[in-house]
């Protein structure tokens, strides 16, 4: 995953994990256990949920395996959202310390926004006038180390978030969501005229000029989410919402 | 006297196994494996925040098991609530499960498995591990191999593959033995090895080996339910 792109769509950078579900002719998938055979041969170079063992590459996880030249990795299409750098997430402040904000980003630590982050130079008592505890902000994961994970506002579509409402879908399905280069996610704002947001961590926002086509952009979100494993999806939900 | 089993199996012949991937909508694995009778629901959360925080280790995340039969899994009643039985299967199910797993990547963190068992006859612990196991590689999270495991019992002399309850309980003969094995799936690094009742020596080299061949005809059912849950 090149996570420094300069192009900024949209849908936010997120969308680069999109490419993992599309189609490519040059590089070959298929679903693999753990401990499994993917490849024999010398010529291989195991990545990212690969491992090397004596002749073989051999998965390391669950999920679809993919040979791009020589190098194999596995590419995980389940469970709980890991967090990595440059993902665009979604997150609660939940406690304001000396030095920046606490942020609750649905994962196993919490987020630090630092001070620095404010737009404007800011007093250490009005930390609260810029983001209180409760608020909503869309952020982008800097750096993830043992001790935590540091987060950013600089971006395009980050930042506090209001109005609107926010729910939650399993974060194994955001890719889908999204759709390849935005695609979903660009057919849905363009129906429904909502202003939508998708953290990588499965929260989505979502704002628009009323309360029906804000209704109505969840229910298509869910609609995809419901139908992850089909394909060609997007003309699906396009017939959706002509149904709709 | 020759015995022979009540449910009219071969010596070897495993109970009919059923799998199923993605059975808790909520959780981020979750895995269902049953031997016949005995049914296993696994669920798996995390890699997740610790507490109580004085368990964290800052170098790998740890592995948390529990295990309980529910109260309607048994003819008589179940009182529900941990026992010291539920206690014993969970550490051992967590240390049959830890050696095929690396959470180093998550530190500080647990990654927590339910096992449930939601009918029983026999072979519960087998049935959950092998649960656990298509739960955790169906959360995603990084591990060596599958673990599959069975359980090889006594019918007086003949040695027989996966007990029902009526077995476990046979009184007939040498009496009761119940030998319950997990293994790293494709290797010979065995994970569990309980004894329940009285065996000789020189015959455990056939159980393993009994329980070898079982393994594998687990681990093709596991397989093919991990790969089935992509496509439904």
């Amino acid at each position: 995953m090149i996570m420094m792109r300069n192009k900024i769509n949209e849908a936010h950078e997120a969308a680069e994990e999109v490419s993992d579900y599309s189609e490519d002719s040059n590089k070959k998938r298929k679903i693999v256990i753990p401990g499994e055979i993917i490849v024999k041969g010398e010529d291989y170079l195991p990545s990212e949920g690969a491992r090397r063992e004596g002749d073989n590459i051999v998965a390391s996880r669950f999920g679809l395996a993919e040979e791009a030249g020589r190098v194999v990795k596995v590419i995980s299409i389940s469970g709980a959202f890991i967090p990595r750098r440059g993902n665009v997430v979604i997150g609660r402040v939940i406690d304001i310390t000396f030095y920046g904000w606490l942020i609750d980003i649905d994962c196993a630590s919490s987020g630090f926004l630092p001070v620095e982050e404010s737009p404007r130079f800011i007093r250490k008592e009005e930390m609260s006038s810029f983001l209180a505890i409760g608020d909503v902000v869309a952020a982008k994961i800097w750096s993830v180390k043992p001790k935590g994970i540091d987060v950013i506002l600089k971006g395009k579509g980050l930042g506090k978030l209001e109005g609107g409402f926010i729910f939650r879908v399993i974060p194994s399905r955001v890719p889908r969501v999204i759709g390849r280069e935005g695609s979903m996610i660009n057919l849905i704002k363009e129906k429904t005229g909502c202003n939508v947001t998708v953290g990588q961590n499965g929260w989505i926002w979502i704002k628009g000029p009323n309360t029906d086509s804000e209704i109505k952009a969840r229910k298509a979100i869910e609609f995809i989410v419901d139908k992850v494993h089909v394909e060609g999806l997007t003309d699906k939900v396009e017939e959706w919402f002509n149904k709709n | 006297m020759v015995y022979k089993r009540t449910s009219g199996r071969a010596l070897t012949e495993i109970r009919k196994m059923t799998a199923k991937v993605g059975v808790v909508p909520n959780a981020d694995g979750s895995a269902m494996f049953a031997f016949g009778d005995t049914v296993a629901i696994a669920a798996v959360y995390g890699p997740r925040l610790l507490h109580p925080q004085h368990k964290q280790n800052p170098s790998t995340g740890i592995l948390r098991v529990n295990y309980d039969l529910l109260s309607f899994s048994v003819y008589d009643r179940k009182k529900p609530g941990p026992s010291r039985r539920s206690q014993e299967i969970s550490k051992v199910t967590e240390w049959a499960l830890s050696p095929v797993l690396n959470l180093k990547e998550f530190p500080n963190t647990v990654v927590d498995v339910q096992i449930y068992i939601i009918q029983a006859d026999a072979g519960t612990r087998t049935a959950g591990i092998n649960a656990a196991s298509m739960a955790l590689a169906h959360a995603g999270i990084p591990m060596k191999n599958l673990v599959t495991s069975i359980s090889v019992g006594k019918l007086d002399k003949d040695l027989i593959v996966d007990l029902d309850k009526s077995e476990e309980d046979f009184e007939g003969g040498e009496g009761p033995t119940d030998f319950p094995i997990a293994k790293i799936a494709n290797t010979d690094e065995y994970t569990l090895m309980q004894l329940d009742g009285k065996i000789q020596p020189e015959v455990v080299k056939k159980v393993l080996k009994l329980a070898d061949k079982a393994c594998e005809e687990i681990y093709e059912v596991q397989k093919k339910a991990l790969k089935e849950v992509v496509s439904q």
